[in-house]
């Protein structure tokens, strides 16, 4: 160092001198910090002792119980919460969605024994990152390990959690760049599509009403989801006849302008407007109500349009809590038919929808339209 | 008793395991038959059947009297069937890939 504190070249050689730099300029990383929850005090010693040892030297501390675990996450920040399900008193479930709800930012994963199926649903249901049993062999316990440090890298370096898109531009570019052939299944609620690679080319995109590189920017504005890689189908014709960099350019050039109209609330409102009309068209649609705000309702064919609307709210909230308080994760459609017509049910954050339908459509045409009406109207 | 109790090895309980079967409520929501396992809480099994008979009921004054209602969580299936003020109720536990 000089005597003014910077970093004096003429007293280095060059490449200490832009070592030094370096390490000057670059942002120190800070060390992970790993919350583990379980009420078996050995587990809790045998797995801190197993991930202190992980590259990153993570910060690993330990709750005995639920309530402790939910009182350290206040606390203080942590980067990745690993959660037992089996706990007395207050239980996995309910940690993860107190978790969920307070802390949206933390990576979760349940690390269980439990192998039932319906835990599995219920904890990605409640939004966890990953459901692993506890590993009972050394590949297991590699595994878990290599899960560990790729939830760590997540957090680090995925920015805003929850934004889907950014982490499926990822998973994208890795399939292209690795020349991987395979199938992306995503879903968000009700809403799925598909991307076919094949050796590091997207070929084909699809949703439920769009096909090619339209099907890939709607798939790319999902904000949240989950996905999925299948095992790739090399026979699929071929509909996208661009690179994925001009794919994603063009996608991300879309997706900023659509972003930047929806700013404007005059043009959002009349968009809403329309498309309710719009949807009222449907084939087999008899009405559609929906509400936007707690006293807030739209409608097209419906006699009692405050008294559906009423009870739309309550349904769609009475089975919401239910479901909190059952621990059973967040109910998705509900239907239900009169002797005249079926109705369905359906909530998008604080909005919900119901849609009645012709008596006589056939259960596969129900679903269809439904699923049709619900994409439309949540976009 | 209760200073034996310190000792003994604190048993974590499981977390609520869904369950399948069928249960009928009256019109005041009260079960008069059930086939569900007796490891189910009857006080969830009451949470179920008054928001099921709350559901019938309001629709019923809104004039959309529905016959059917069917809610489908992630891991659990409640349809239920109305039975002219009660109601009975079947409960499906689901798995991943269902629809």
């Amino acid at each position: 160092m000089g005597a003014n504190g910077r970093l004096d070249k003429t007293l280095l050689s060059p490449k200490a001198y832009r070592r030094s730099m370096s390490e000057m300029t670059q942002p120190e990383r800070p060390t992970p910090r790993i919350l583990l929850v379980d009420d078996d005090r050995e587990f809790l010693r045998v797995y801190r002792e197993l991930l202190l040892k992980q590259p990153g030297q993570p910060e690993v501390r330990t709750a005995e119980t639920g309530q402790r675990a939910l009182a350290m996450l206040e606390a203080g920040q942590f980067d990745l919460l690993l959660c037992d399900l089996k706990m007395a008193k207050v239980d996995g479930f309910q940690v993860l969605a107190i978790v969920r709800r307070k802390h949206p930012q933390l990576r979760t994963m349940v690390l269980t024994g439990l192998a039932e199926e319906q835990f599995r649903a219920r904890a990605y249901a409640i939004g966890v990152d990953l459901f692993l049993q506890k590993p009972t062999t050394p590949e297991e316990t590699k595994l878990f390990l290599e899960c560990v440090e790729s939830l760590l890298g997540a957090g680090a370096t995925a920015g805003f959690r929850g934004i889907q898109s950014k982490a499926l531009v990822d998973i994208i570019q890795l399939e292209c760049l690795s020349l991987s052939s395979s199938v992306l299944r995503v879903s968000q609620g009700v809403q799925e599509g598909r991307i076919w690679f094949l050796s590091g080319e997207i070929i084909d995109a699809t949703t439920a009403d769009l096909v090619g590189a339209r099907a890939f920017e709607r798939i790319l504005s999902w904000k949240n989801g989950t996905f999925e890689v299948l095992p790739p189908e090399p026979e699929r014709t071929r509909t996208v006849f661009s690179s994925y960099q001009t794919l994603l350019l063009e996608t991300a050039h879309v997706l900023d302008e659509i972003q930047a109209e929806q700013l404007d609330p005059a043009h959002t409102e009349m968009l809403r407007k329309a498309s309710l009309a719009e949807l009222a068209r449907t084939q087999g649609v008899e009405f559609i109500l929906a509400t936007t705000k707690p006293d807030a309702t739209e409608s097209w064919g419906v006699e009692n349009a405050e008294k559906v609307a009423e009870w739309t709210r309550r349904t769609v909230e009475r089975f919401q809590t239910l479901g909190e308080n059952l621990k059973l994760g967040v109910p998705g459609q509900m239907d239900g038919s009169t002797t005249q017509r079926h109705v369905v049910l359906a909530r998008r954050g604080d909005r919900a929808i119901c849609l009645g339908l012709q008596r006589a459509l056939a259960p596969e045409q129900i679903r269809q339209t439904v699923n049709t009406l619900l994409l439309k109207w949540a976009s | 008793m209760g200073l034996l109790n310190i000792f003994a090895r604190r048993r974590s309980r499981l977390p609520l395991q869904l369950p399948v079967g069928t249960f009928t409520v009256n019109k005041l929501g009260a079960i008069t038959a059930s086939t569900l396992p007796r490891s189910f809480p009857l006080q969830c099994a009451h949470e179920i059947a008054e928001a099921v008979v709350a559901t019938f009921k309001e629709a019923r004054a809104s004039r959309l009297p529905l016959a059917e209602l069917n809610v489908t969580y992630p891991g659990l299936k409640v349809a239920a069937r109305d039975l002219g003020g009660g109601a009975i109720i079947f409960l499906l536990p689901r798995t991943m890939g269902q629809n």
